[in-house]
């Protein structure tokens, strides 16, 4: 690595001054950046390092059941950033899920962030990739990495990054570390300097993979726009009733078709 | 809302169609597929530690903290501990502020009022009812707040909280109600309002009524005053000095506990009256231990539970105080509006071990349980009409110290079983009026809200009704 001084000064992940925390003050902005991760993973810290808000922190599974909202500048973009509650699975119909799940569906943020537990990785890649089904721009922020070091479990997260196509950034919130890394990889997704390869789940069942393929090219039909069709297609298969109602009325058409600057989060959530 | 549209009709019909020859097992099918992606993705790029240099620590010390032989008693000790320091912290900072906030600025702003010139009914509503209410808010809760508060952080911070529910999870899902109740129970003895909104971890509709209709059994922190207050002045009294703080610690524990014990009895019988039906699981995950970060603890503590709740509280008394002030002097035939009440509901009162006072006080603080004593002592005074306690009728005041309180207490009639039924009716009554807001706006039904608000006071004279009867038996 090169170590030399006036590298570091110049290169934007060491510029910390590049930061600006807005707090509540999201008057306009360039980009929508979501937190979401499974319980209990540093979701609100992340949020509270990164917006400089206080939001309540705690250990403790299933604290925030509403959406947070707060603000950062960097690079002279404004981000407006919204901690979703932790979820296991999009999959599933309890209030806090769907906040989570309708956000990253309906909202459609520029970014969102999935916040994994380094020490149960595995687990936390259940939602991880259930979210790169519904969406492209993905950053992981892999926490409690010294935790995981304290239990002596090592990440290559250049490796994760390759398999998963998305940036993968070691993070101890708590304490921290690697939120300028963080920053700047929401950065780059954002502005499309990252190009997201993201990760597509691969299932064995042909029949499951006929019904999705023909789904997908009717939904296609009637809505061009629609970047997440096969994810679209699995609610109709399991019967999802907000998204049937969604296809129904058009609404699901219309979300994609609003500017990003003018389009209503709150409608859809 | 857009006309039928064909293609998107057809689009349902083929989806519903799929549906079928898919087969039932779809979901789990397409769930495998995502567990086995993950498994092997993670394979990849973890390298777990070999099974003998993994630290154990965490495991032994779950063993002990979720047994189902420790799991309970460590958790009452915890929580006895926990309380034993806020009762015996909280008492000299109380007399403190009380003597600077009600002995020095009291009488500086009433002379300062009679020197303007204030009509005695403004200063009266102001001063003594507005300002009063408001002090005694802040130096009875602040205190035991800042001790309790930050303890409570730091055990949250710690992880223990999780532990707690898992404890707690078999009981719940025994009685038929959610695993995750355990959860919002924990949350409401902070504040019921809070324990509400966090039902929404709740996915079952039903389930989730229970846990919103027996929050209000978890003790706020608006009554945690009130059951110290009168532990400490009735049953610490009742045994030997050494004991006192124990005996009085252990008694509000005992009341936690009776909270929790009629939140499940309750939730059983709702959920196999009204709200029929199975307990949905649910998987809890126990978060690692984690150092507790002191300072960070104390902060969020403070700034956001201490100084939040104190100012919801004193926002409510300050209005109270002067409702307490006009309900002292305001007369009809002679007699002021509160001693009519209370003349009133006293025969009826006596049935239930406790007076019209407590009543009364109990009608007046529905805003805010936190200005249940202060009320209760104003309203003794007042209807004994005695003198030269506190500043005359129809003041709010702090005594210098819990047996001052006492003396007005007996002096009103008081025994060990007034003060026995004031805890249990404390602990079981309408929620306060944030928590009946929320619990509306959070069901969207003016009849569980109803429910919810009546069906504790039901309980609470039920119970102090036997306490009663059963009391006056066994002793001669």
């Amino acid at each position: 690595m090169n170590m030399n001084l006036n590298n570091c000064e110049t290169c934007p992940v060491h510029n910390a001054g590049n930061l600006k925390r807005l707090g509540i003050d999201m008057r306009s902005f360039d980009f929508v950046v979501a937190l979401a991760g499974n319980p209990n993973t540093g979701k609100s810290t992340v949020f509270n390092n990164l917006t400089g808000l206080k939001q309540h922190t705690g250990n403790w599974p299933g604290k925030t059941v509403t959406r947070a909202e707060g603000g950062f500048e960097y690079s002279n973009s404004k981000f407006k950033l919204v901690d979703l509650p932790g979820t296991y699975s999009l999959l599933s119909t309890s209030t806090d899920e769907e906040v989570a799940r309708d956000f990253i569906l309906f909202g459609q943020p520029d970014v969102t962030v999935v916040v994994v537990d380094a020490t149960r990785l595995e687990r936390n890649l259940n939602l991880t990739l259930q979210i790169l089904e519904i969406t492209d721009r993905v950053v992981i922020c892999l926490n409690l990495i010294d935790e995981a070091e304290r239990h002596q479990i090592k990440i290559d997260a250049r490796m994760l990054s390759k398999d998963l196509g998305v940036p993968v950034i070691p993070a101890t919130a708590r304490y921290n570390k690697g939120m300028n890394e963080l920053i700047n990889a929401i950065f780059e997704v954002a502005t499309g300097k990252f190009a997201c390869k993201p990760y597509r789940i691969k299932s064995n069942s042909k029949d499951l993979n006929y019904a999705i393929e023909k789904l997908s090219k009717m939904l296609l039909e009637e809505f061009p726009a629609l970047p997440n069709v096969k994810w679209v297609a699995l609610r109709l298969l399991e019967g999802d009733q907000s998204v049937i109602d969604s296809v129904r009325n058009g609404e699901l058409g219309k979300i994609f078709l609003i500017d990003q600057n003018t389009r209503v989060v709150e409608q859809a959530v | 809302m857009k006309s039928e549209n064909k293609n998107t009709e057809a689009i349902l019909s083929s989806a519903n169609n799929l549906r079928w020859e898919i087969g039932e097992h779809f979901h789990d099918t397409l769930m495998e597929s995502i567990y086995s992606n993950a498994s092997s993705i993670a394979g990849r790029s973890v390298t777990l530690p070999s099974e003998k240099e993994t630290t154990n620590w965490e495991k032994t010390v779950d063993k002990i903290l979720t047994s189902p032989f420790t799991g309970f008693p460590i958790m009452f000790l915890i929580l006895g501990v926990v309380f034993w320091l806020t009762i015996q912290g909280a008492n000299v900072p109380s007399a403190m502020i009380a003597s600077f906030l009600i002995d020095t600025i009291h009488p500086a702003l009433k002379s300062f009022a009679a020197g303007i010139g204030l009509p005695f009914w403004l200063a009266g509503i102001l001063i003594d009812g507005a300002y009063l209410a408001g002090a005694w808010v802040v130096s009875v809760m602040l205190p035991p707040m800042a001790i309790f508060f930050p303890l409570f952080t730091l055990l949250e911070d710690f992880g223990y909280l999780p532990r707690v529910s898992f404890n707690m999870d078999s009981l719940y899902k025994k009685v038929g109600a959610h695993g995750k109740q355990a959860l919002t129970m924990a949350m409401g003895f902070g504040c019921n309002a809070a324990g509400i909104i966090a039902t929404r971890v709740i996915d079952s509709p039903r389930e989730r009524l229970i846990a919103i209709i027996t929050n209000n059994f978890s003790l706020c922190n608006g009554r945690w005053p009130t059951q110290i207050l009168i532990a400490t002045i009735f049953i610490g009294s009742a045994v030997p000095a050494y004991l006192a703080g124990i005996v009085s610690a252990a008694a509000v524990v005992f009341i936690a506990v009776l909270g929790i014990v009629f939140s499940l009895l309750v939730s059983w019988g709702l959920s196999k009256s009204a709200l029929k039906g199975e307990a949905s699981a649910f998987s809890l995950e126990l978060p690692p231990y984690r150092p507790p970060r002191v300072l960070q603890a104390l902060y969020t503590s403070l700034v956001d539970r201490t100084i939040f709740v104190l100012w919801r509280a004193v926002v409510f008394a300050v209005p109270a105080g002067m409702v307490i002030w006009l309900v002292a002097n305001v007369t009809i035939g002679g007699e002021s509006i509160a001693n009519i009440f209370i003349e009133w509901v006293n025969p009826f009162a006596f049935i239930l071990g406790m007076n019209g006072v407590i009543f009364l006080a109990y009608v007046i603080a529905i805003p805010a349980n936190e200005i249940v004593i202060p009320t209760v002592l104003m309203l003794t005074v007042m209807s004994l009409g005695l003198t030269g306690v506190g500043a005359g009728s129809g003041v709010m005041f702090e005594l210098d110290s819990a047996f001052a309180t006492k003396d007005i207490l007996v002096a009103g009639g008081w025994t060990l079983l007034t003060g026995i039924n004031l805890m249990l009716f404390s602990l079981l009554h309408n929620p306060c009026s944030t928590t009946i807001y929320t619990i509306y706006k959070e069901t969207k039904s003016v009849k569980w809200t109803i429910i919810s608000t009546i069906l504790p006071i039901i309980m609470g004279l039920v119970i102090t009704f036997f306490v009663t009867q059963f009391w006056r038996i066994i002793s001669p």
